[in-house]
């Protein structure tokens, strides 16, 4: 007999579902079906059953360029005797691991003295800084879906990258307060393209590309009720106009943003001239502004990071006596591009397929451990690449939506005989780390 | 005032923080005691010894009787003339970020360029730079509302994006051309940029002044235009035409007149 665990959290994105269906075969190892979830979101849990190239030992580099299988212990000592070794290490990923393995992590992390940095680095670390900069008025996903009647989509395309959010928070679903469903909410699409999500909007506003900053000055402008130039990044004065009266008219509004805010030119300014208007806005109704994380645990790395250090990404630790910041100097990117560092470990996310090539180059070039479940671009530059267990499908753990809620994800089936979890190898490594390093 | 030299000798493999390259740091030490002053190297500590060969006559009693002379391939050198509060360093090549951070006075001359965060949070004394500086030239460390403060800052060739961010005093002088963003956030100051500026100028400015002599690719729409003034800056006289702004941001009154960021545009 089959059996089905029900209130499974989605491990894929930062909309963190948690109302999926699993249906496991009887001895537990095989993952049948999978109901509730997006296309993206079932293919993580389907695939693992389907043997996808799915390799369960660590495997070394060779001279001529193949990979040769060696045990976890070996793996190990190299990761360990690595970290000891080097003057500056860069500790990079996190974002799809279980907040338990990340404290494990940074216990690792502290004693090396590392670099410990997140995909928000590449992400939405510009929105962390703009939050740092000006603050931010948020509300959970629980309140746009039961109360937001005004919803803006700035810079980002949710019908693609959080294929649910859309039905289950913001656009579609009828909550407490908003019982007419989608007929009751004004979606207002600010983009610089025709996305899938403007199609579900009331009033689209194309932009000119990178001009999103002259454009929210511009609503921000006309809320205080001065004029504006005919035309600001190739949108009519009249259409800003009527959008900022929309917005206003409104009983609960929200600003989804994404990446066509965070990595256009600009970056963090985008998002805290977004955060102002969203402040603007409160003079006239309630508003609240939040950010599209994407890799499903990135917010909780962040949440870690702050509780631990007190920043949220691009946190160096080589003082060890206090924990240091500055995105630009400390951040993954520039301290690759830069050569800072001599030694790197990506665990959890994917250097060789989001960092500009001059910055892999350089993490090619350096001693290097990638930690992951599958092989991806940055396995095959790595050194050492030590497969782990897959969390939200074979391990439990913490992890944070979005909107900074955490969630409980589950294990559904076992891992493949004899592997590790994040926690279990970063812990071993700990202890040999210590063993090496003594007390110094 | 007495002058001590500082040589690279070993460039860091990877790079190196050298925040006690500062009058207040040398002041009343023997050439030994400076040698042996702590610097970083990633998570290892070295002296300054290990990297600098240190010559010259002995430094001054007081940081203010004190001149460093920094000579040798400084590019991965971080940190000099942070936090100084009076003396003088000339660095004779270039040199990497936070140079002249936090700097509360004094004169700091760099004879080449300066990476990103320079004479960040700035809050007196006079620092030069005769290259280019890099991004995020007099801005504000991250999170904090106070940028450059005080204290005057030229930069007589290019610099990046970002500069002047959270501005609320002292002066900051480009001799060439400017990228994106400059004064965002200021509270006060005064921003010269005698090249061309890129856009975003003046971004959700409350107080403050910025002249731009050259192009400005894009003007705020938050600002606007109210009248041709002929203005003395920098010892140059022209006329401009003045903006006021950002309207989109919150503005104090003084003496029941509203206090707006000023842009000045030479005509
Ligand atoms: S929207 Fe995101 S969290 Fe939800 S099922 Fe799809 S991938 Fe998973």
């Amino acid at each position: 007999m089959t059996k089905v665990v029900t209130d499974v959290v989605c491990p894929f994105c930062g909309t963190l579902c948690d109302d999926l269906a699993i249906t496991v075969s009887d001895d537990g190892k095989q993952i049948i079906d999978c109901q509730n979830a997006c296309a993206i979101g079932a293919e993580k849990f389907l695939h693992t059953s389907a043997g996808h190239g799915r390799i369960t030992r660590p495997r070394k580099r060779q001279p001529d360029g193949s990979y040769k299988e060696i045990t976890y212990d070996e793996a190990i000592e190299y990761t360990a005797q690595m970290l000891a070794k080097a003057k500056k290490t860069l500790w990079y990923g996190w974002a799809s691991t279980s907040c338990e393995a990340m404290a494990v992590g940074h216990k690792v992390a502290e004693k090396a003295g590392t670099m410990v940095d997140n995909c928000a680095t590449v992400c939405h670390g510009s929105s962390l800084l703009a939050i740092q900069d000006v603050g931010v008025p948020s509300c959970t996903l629980g309140e746009v879906k039961n109360r937001a009647d005004r919803v803006v989509f700035w810079g980002c395309n949710p019908a693609h990258a959080h294929p649910r959010h859309m039905s289950r928070y913001s656009i579609f679903p009828r909550g407490f307060f908003t019982t007419k469903g989608h007929k009751g909410r004004k979606i207002i699409v600010v983009d610089c393209r025709y996305t899938d999500t403007a199609k579900c909007a009331d009033e689209f506003i194309q932009i000119d590309q990178s001009y999103d900053y002259e454009v929210l000055d511009a609503f921000r402008t006309v809320a205080r009720g001065h004029d504006i130039p005919d035309v600001v990044g190739g949108v009519p004065k009249e259409k800003i106009i009527k959008a900022v009266e929309t917005l206003k008219e409104g009983r609960f509004g929200v600003i989804f943003f994404g990446m066509g805010l965070t990595h256009t030119l600009g970056r963090n300014h985008n998002i805290d001239i977004a955060i102002n208007l969203t402040r603007d806005l409160n003079d006239f109704t309630k508003f609240s502004i939040v950010a599209m994380r994407g890799h499903w645990n990135v917010t909780g790395s962040g949440q870690v990071l702050s509780w631990q250090y007190g920043f949220p990404y691009c946190v160096d630790l080589t003082r060890r006596t206090h924990a240091r910041y500055q995105p630009g100097d400390t951040s993954s990117v520039d301290l690759l591009r830069r050569k800072e560092v001599d030694a790197c470990i990506c665990i959890a996310s994917d250097i060789g397929a989001h960092f500009p090539i001059e910055a892999t180059r350089h993490m090619a070039q350096i001693p290097s451990v990638c930690i992951d479940p599958h092989i991806n671009l940055t396995t095959e530059i790595s050194d050492v690449h030590i497969p782990v267990a897959l969390v939200g499908v074979e391990v439990a753990g913490c992890a944070y939506r979005m909107d900074n809620v955490p969630m409980a994800c589950r294990k559904v089936v076992d891992p493949p005989e004899g592997m590790l979890t994040d926690e279990e190898l970063l812990e071993k490594v700990y202890v040999r780390l210590c063993e090496i390093m003594g007390d110094s | 005032m007495k002058t001590v030299t500082i040589t690279m000798k070993n460039v860091p493999d990877l790079y190196l923080e050298g925040d006690m390259i500062t009058p207040d740091q040398f002041a009343g030490k023997t050439n030994e005691e400076i040698a042996a002053l702590r610097t970083y190297e990633g998570r290892e500590t070295y002296c300054l010894g290990d990297n600098f060969e240190i010559s010259g006559d002995a430094v001054g009693a007081t940081p203010a009787e004190t001149k460093i002379i920094v000579k040798g391939d400084c590019t991965k050198v971080k940190y000099i003339g942070m936090n100084m509060t009076a003396g003088e360093v000339v660095v004779e090549g270039s040199c990497d970020m936070y140079t002249g951070g936090w700097m509360k006075g004094g004169k700091l001359h760099v004879k080449g360029n300066v990476d990103s965060f320079s004479g960040l949070g700035m809050e007196g004394g006079e620092f030069t730079v005769d290259g280019n500086a890099g991004n995020f030239i007099g801005a504000s460390y991250r999170g904090d509302w106070r940028g450059m403060q005080g204290g005057v800052l030229r930069v007589k060739g290019n610099v990046g994006s970002d500069i002047g961010t959270f501005m609320n005093g002292g002066t900051l002088i480009v001799e060439g051309n400017a990228d994106v963003h400059i004064g965002t956030h200021a509270e006060g100051g005064t921003i010269i940029i005698k090249g061309n500026a890129n856009r975003r100028i003046g971004g959700q400015m409350v107080k403050g002044t910025i002249y731009v002599y050259g192009d400005i690719t894009y003007m705020m729409p938050g600002f606007q235009y109210t009248k041709d003034v002929e203005l003395e800056v920098d010892g140059d006289k022209a006329v401009f035409a003045e903006y006021i702004g950002d309207l989109g941001e919150r503005h104090s009154k003084s003496k029941g007149q509203v206090v707006y960021g000023k842009i000045y545009r030479k005509k």
